[in-house]
């Protein structure tokens, strides 16, 4: 009886356990940091664009560049 | 056995939220992507006069397009059009990049609708770029 009692919340801790952590595990394998990749393509649009120096240097317009004839 | 699947599923709990601390910035420091950040960056140059004069215009898929080419003399355009290919090649071997340096190849599409959306929020004004409505400028 004592047993059971005891293996019943041990099962039970198991399954809060499995509940909590599982849905974590599939939540990283489908999830999109959506946040982190907007961060990423800022990085790196100011990198080939040039915005970052430009901006700083003069913010109304960046240095012209005219198109290769 | 209990505590030992106990202990297990503490680990996965500890390593999946390593894995969610590692997903706070997306990895870009590989060398294909650097590669070609820099080729693009070099494109850029020949390409800011195009966005200006509105002869080429961001799309909505992340890439860019031939928008005006009457806005470029008939003799460029074949060079045009050249440039507006090798950028889309970048541009697109970027977003799979990125996907792929972050272990999430599926990623590819939502990687490149965000950058869609920033590329347009960093133009300059007087760009054009395409929205549900067709073509508009900053």
């Amino acid at each position: 009886m004592k047993f059971s009692l005891k293996s019943s919340v041990k099962n039970g801790l198991a399954v809060m356990a499995l509940a909590l952590v599982l849905p974590a595990c599939v939540t990283i394998n489908i999830y999109f940091p959506a946040a982190a990749a907007e961060k990423a393509a800022d990085k790196l649009i100011d990198d080939i664009w040039q915005l970052k120096n430009s901006e700083k240097a003069n913010p109304a317009e960046p240095v012209p560049v005219s198109p290769a004839k | 056995m209990k505590k030992i699947l106990f202990g297990l599923l503490v680990i996965a709990g500890l390593l999946s939220n390593q894995l969610a601390l590692a997903a706070a910035d997306l990895e870009l420091n590989t060398p294909a992507i650097s590669a070609l950040k820099g080729s693009m960056q070099q494109r850029h140059g020949q390409l800011a006069g195009f966005y200006a004069s509105g002869a080429v215009g961001l799309t909505r898929d992340g890439l860019i397009a031939v928008k005006e080419a009457s806005a470029v003399a008939l003799k460029d355009r074949q060079s045009l059009n050249s440039l507006v290919a090798s950028e889309n090649n970048d541009r697109n071997a970027l977003y799979k990049e990125i996907a792929i340096a972050n272990g999430h190849a599926e990623w590819e599409a939502e990687i490149r609708s965000t950058f869609a959306q920033r590329w347009v929020q960093k133009a300059q004004s007087g760009w054009w770029y395409q929205d549900a409505n067709g073509w508009a400028k900053r």
